[in-house]
């Protein structure tokens, strides 16, 4: 490991911190916001830098998550009485660190060749090339599961250590919806690791990328895409799967008895969470970085009998990638806020009829369409 | 008696689930579009929100704001101090001192003059008793403003100086009604010194 490829993981490592710790506030304000237009209201506008003259910089809301931040800190951190103190205090990092940890697999864009970064880059290039995910694992998408799994535990954890039986019922909701989906959430995808025939996220983009826009995994597995979306919300404990909250039923479900910056990184971690799903989801049914008619060297575009090719220097199609990758995760964040704000919550027995009578036969059904036609279309 | 509830059969589109997400999906689209790429006011736009200290809802005519005490010609109180409004307020906020004319005054012995009118508009539970009492159309609640926040108390306690210097809604700080001073034709001239 020589200096070059150091100095490069860490800016990858921070690269990919700062982004996904800075979509945690994005979406506290797209969230209210966008469901402010949905039902007609305004949203939060006012928390704002005063700039003399009664005005205020508020950048349409942006500042209110800031706000938010500033008033977790200074609220009281209260613990319960009989609350067990050191599971207490654990939970919210046993939540929050593995959902950030997922991201280490997630590619967010092609090879960069640092010694072609100035030239269109050859078909065959030489010296070191540099992935862009923070680490490159031979389990690929196992490790994303097996991280994210153990979200379930901060979950529990903090329902089952709060002395609280709202807490109590929430924390044992949570597990188990989680763990039952992470079954669905797992099978559903196993179409997608056939057709691509790999594990690893990068893999499978490029597999797309090679075939272009009717490539992409969501005319390929369009099943599998439904089954993967609806479970990777349930999986994040969104609503309309956001049974272990229940406010109605449930006061605030597992973290009823947080406060302050504790609370805040159970919501964090549901927003980061959030995020590592729609980046998934971009990896393996919209193509990752793929943008259409690009290829590593430039555009190229060939249809209804029009040619036209036109290069690009290689650290300009390797900006555009990254891009193009995070506008599809925005994109689709945009739209998992749009279900959030159009369904009701389902009832407890209802979400785990779905997972066990419905998604998962499907998931399974899926496995065996996907096999018969790879069997006999012989690719 | 057990009851039976029917639950409602669903079609087959509908226990998919998917056509109907799509159709609520269609609807808070077509919202979300239209509310944000719209001008706040323009058509299409549905947003009704009154952001509030910078734009206010007109309140209606009859609209019951602080009070105000209504002057005369001579800009002063038309109060003649009868305790009529006091006497009312079920709330018990009206405290007022009467004074009398001093000697030679055309107003002496026909009506006096409060020297004291306070209100505690924190107590005031702005029921309009005190101007449905007044005989003179001395204390009006027409001024079209709320109580605005304050954290002292002592500056809910209005007195006299105060409820005078608040204008009506429209401005003026007369009423539309007219006023007899004694000595005008028409005033009855009856009171406690002068026999006719």
């Amino acid at each position: 490991m020589d200096t070059v490829y150091a100095a490069a993981v860490v800016a990858k490592v921070v690269f990919v911190l700062v982004v996904v710790l800075s979509y945690s506030p994005l979406l506290v304000w797209a969230d209210r916001r966008q469901s402010a237009m949905i039902q007609d209201r305004m949203g939060p506008n006012r928390a704002g830098i005063p700039i003399g003259g009664g005005k205020f910089i508020t950048l349409a809301g942006l500042l209110q998550p800031m706000a938010d931040a500033v008033k977790f800190m200074w609220k009281e951190d209260f613990i319960p009485p009989k609350a067990d103190k050191l599971l207490h205090a654990l939970a919210p990092i046993i939540a929050v660190i593995p959902t950030i940890a997922a991201f280490a697999v997630i590619p967010f864009g092609d090879v960069i060749w640092l010694d072609h970064l100035n030239e269109v880059l050859p078909a065959e290039p030489h010296g070191r090339g540099i992935p862009l995910q923070v680490a490159t694992l031979n389990i690929g998408i196992l490790y994303v599961f097996a991280v994210s799994g153990m979200g379930v535990v901060g979950a529990a954890v903090a329902g089952y250590c709060s002395d609280n039986k709202y807490s109590l019922l929430g924390g044992l909701r949570a597990a188990g919806q989680m763990v039952s989906y992470e079954v669905t959430l797992g099978l559903s995808l196993v179409g997608c690791f056939m057709l691509y025939n790999s594990l690893l996220l990068e893999d499978m983009v490029a597999w797309q990328v090679d075939r272009g826009v009717m490539g992409w995994g969501i005319w390929r597995q369009p099943l599998g895409f439904i089954l993967f979306y609806a479970g990777s919300i349930a999986e994040t404990k969104r609503i309309p799967f956001d049974i272990p909250e229940g406010e109605s039923e449930l006061a605030g479900g597992y973290f009823t008895e947080y406060s302050g910056m504790k609370f805040g990184m159970f919501m964090m971690s549901e927003y980061i969470a959030m995020v590592v799903s729609c980046t998934l989801l971009t990896c393996m049914f919209f193509g990752g970085w793929d943008v259409p008619f690009m290829q590593r060297d430039g555009l190229h575009i060939h249809m209804f009998g029009f040619h036209a090719d036109y290069t690009m220097l290689h650290w300009v199609v390797s900006v555009i990638y990254v891009i193009t990758f995070l506008a599809k995760t925005t994109v689709l964040l945009w739209f998992t806020l749009m279900i959030r704000w159009s369904l009701p919550r389902f009832r407890y027995d209802q979400v785990m009829k779905m997972c066990w009578r419905y998604m998962l036969p499907l998931s399974l059904a899926n496995i065996f369409i996907t096999g018969m036609v790879i069997l006999f279309s012989g690719s | 008696m057990a009851k039976l509830i029917h639950r409602p059969k669903m079609t087959a589109a509908e226990a998919v689930y998917v056509p109907e997400i799509a159709k609520g999906l269609a609807v808070t689209l077509s919202r979300f579009f239209k509310n944000t790429f719209s001008a706040r006011g323009s058509e299409g736009n549905e947003i009704d929100t009154i952001e509030y200290p910078e734009e206010r809802r007109t309140y209606p005519e009859r609209f019951r704001g602080i009070h105000r005490l209504t002057h005369r010609a001579d800009h002063s109180p038309r109060c003649v101090a009868c305790l009529c409004c006091s006497t009312a307020c079920p709330a018990q906020c009206i405290h007022i001192e009467a004074g009398e004319y001093p000697v030679g005054d055309p107003r002496r012995g026909y009506e006096r003059f409060p020297q004291v009118f306070v209100i505690d508009e924190l107590r005031c539970i702005f029921c309009g008793f005190c101007v449905e009492a007044c005989p003179c159309d001395a204390i009006r609640m027409d001024s079209g403003l709320h109580m605005p926040p304050s954290t002292q108390r002592s500056h809910f306690i209005f007195d006299k100086e105060m409820l005078m210097a608040i204008p009506a809604a429209d401005g003026s700080f007369e009423t539309k009604n007219p006023r007899l001073e004694p000595g005008d034709s028409g005033h009855p001239g009856v009171d406690r010194e002068h026999h006719h």
